[in-house]
């Protein structure tokens, strides 16, 4: 029982101007915005730790690689006897996942930043927050996009997962209405929109950023 | 004097946990204005205490004066230019310029202007708004340059700033480094692998012994009044650097390579006397 393309496109255009999957976009894009950018503060602040103090590398460091393979949705069921089945649990496993490739980035981001550049900063006087400000965090910017790409691809899928089984008003629950409805066309139709915003982020805004990193840093020839 | 480098000691632990002696007993002192250049042996230690110099580590034991107060720390008026011109790839020229200034907490329209005018004093003036990558290796170290002189140091610390540019890059830069010098009054540390460079640049050239490093024999380099040293003066100057050196540079490749190896013959041989290996 598979519905006619023009019934998807029908249903899919009926959504979006309807506003049930523009509303569904963007209560999803403001969760996972929400949660990628705490993901990102909270990851930029352990990974500054791991990297400055020996006793945190050697403890938290450990216990953030750790943490890093366990998929985020696994942390679901504890995030719901700790807050409910409610927007706080689908939040919190889409920024946990997030947060452990963020930290684990921006420690190597941080370890790798060369010598000479440090070097460099210290000879004309640099130090304390200015000499993480103006070195250590731009020398790891790099490593901090692929960090940006790989969490998002974590927060993304973590967001859909947590949705389904746990509403929120977003894609996911959508797509969950969907099937309890029976209502095919509008299933894929959500899948449909879930596959486009996924594909514009990776391949447009993070694509984007790293390649204007690169070429603005020699990495790469301008094409 | 105005550098005093006095009684200077300093070890590094090695991969084996053993403690290695590097400098040992470095005295040295440098005139306001002059400029001195250190050669020597490869992993002989120079880097080491320019980096003491600096303010970039610290020594074991002595002191390093500047104008009599005691160096502790990196300061503005002892700038480093490093071999690797080590600009920061996010910043243009101009701001890799500026960086110092901004740390003196000069105003913004005061350290623009006096940036500009030290990237037109080493022909840059076209690349102000340019990124890194987009420079050659003499224009890059160039760039480095000019960073380090907007600062007005009193020392400027160079170590093999020129070693990685090719022979015409390096010549021109020779000359415009003299200029600079002249033009300043700066006082220059210059490292150097290169004895033709020590001695076409500097007034006393410093040539350190290794293992541990220590100061070998200080050669002033005779100048002529009008500034143009005859070649054959030069020239003399540099065979007495280079058979100075020639010992010590036995004395490395001995260590590395065996007891077979004879600097002179320049070949590897293999006498009947030399039992191989049995010095392991
Ligand atoms: N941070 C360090 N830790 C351990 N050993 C070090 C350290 N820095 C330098 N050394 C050792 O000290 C010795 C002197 O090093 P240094 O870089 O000063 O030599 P150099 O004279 O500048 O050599 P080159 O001409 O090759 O640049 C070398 O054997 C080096 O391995
Ligand atoms: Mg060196």
């Amino acid at each position: 029982m598979f519905p006619s393309l023009t019934q998807v496109l029908d249903t899919l255009f009926n959504g979006l101007v309807s506003g049930q999957i523009t509303l569904a976009i963007g209560k999803s894009m403001g969760r996972i915005l929400l949660g990628f950018t705490i993901a990102i503060v909270v990851g930029l602040i352990l990974g500054y730790f791991i990297w400055r103090y020996k006793l945190v590398e050697d403890t938290l460091g450990f216990v953030v690689t750790a943490l890093q393979s366990i998929p985020s949705i696994v942390w679901f069921p504890l995030a719901i006897i700790w807050f409910g089945l409610n927007d706080f649990s689908i939040l919190f496993i889409v920024t946990i996942g997030a947060t452990w490739t963020m930290t684990v980035n921006a420690t190597s981001g941080f370890k790798n930043v060369p010598q000479l550049y440090q070097r460099v900063a210290k000879v004309y006087g640099s130090s304390g927050f200015h000499f993480l400000r103006t070195v250590i965090l731009p020398a790891s910017v790099p490593q901090i996009i692929s960090g940006l790409r790989i969490a998002w691809a974590f927060s993304w899928r973590a967001l859909m997962a947590g949705e389904l089984l746990g509403g929120g008003g977003g894609l996911g629950q959508l797509l969950e209405m969907g099937r309890s409805l029976g209502q095919m066309d509008l299933v894929i139709s959500v899948m449909i929109i879930i596959a486009i915003i996924g594909t514009i982020v990776d391949n447009v805004v993070f694509s984007r950023l790293e390649r204007n990193v690169e070429v603005k840093w020699g990495i790469r020839k301008r094409a | 004097m105005y550098l005093t480098i006095d009684n200077i000691q300093k070890s590094f632990v090695n991969d084996r946990k053993e403690n290695v002696k590097v400098l040992d007993g470095i005295n040295l002192n440098v005139k306001k204005g002059s400029f001195v250049s250190i050669v020597g042996p490869s992993g002989c230690g120079k880097s080491t205490l320019l980096y003491l110099v600096a303010g970039l580590d610290k020594a074991d034991s002595g002191e390093i004066r500047v104008d009599g107060d005691l160096v502790s720390k990196p300061g503005p008026e002892r700038v480093v230019v490093f071999q690797e011109a080590g600009l920061f790839p996010w910043l243009t020229v101009l701001e890799n310029v500026i960086y110092g200034l901004n740390l003196k907490k000069m105003p913004k329209e005061e350290a623009k202007a006096k940036a500009l005018d030290v990237l037109k004093m080493v022909h840059l003036s076209k690349y102000v708004n340019s990124y890194p990558h987009e420079l050659s290796g003499g224009m890059k170290q160039r760039v480095s340059i000019a960073r380090a002189l907007v600062m007005e140091p009193d020392i400027l610390l160079m170590d093999e700033p020129f070693s990685a540019l090719d022979e015409q890059t390096r010549m021109v830069l020779h000359k415009e480094l003299l200029e600079i010098w002249r033009k300043t009054k700066v006082t220059i540390f210059f490292i150097t692998h290169n004895i033709r460079e020590a001695v076409l640049l500097s007034e006393e050239v410093v040539v350190f012994a290794t293992r541990p490093g220590r100061i070998k024999e200080i050669i002033s380099v005779p100048t002529m009044k009008d500034g143009v040293t005859p070649d054959s003066v030069t020239l003399n100057t540099e065979q007495r650097i280079l058979s100075i050196l020639q010992e010590e540079i036995e004395k490395v490749l001995k260590e590395e390579i065996g007891d077979d190896y004879s600097f002179k013959t320049d070949h590897l041989h293999r006498g009947d006397s030399g039992d191989m290996g049995s010095h392991i």
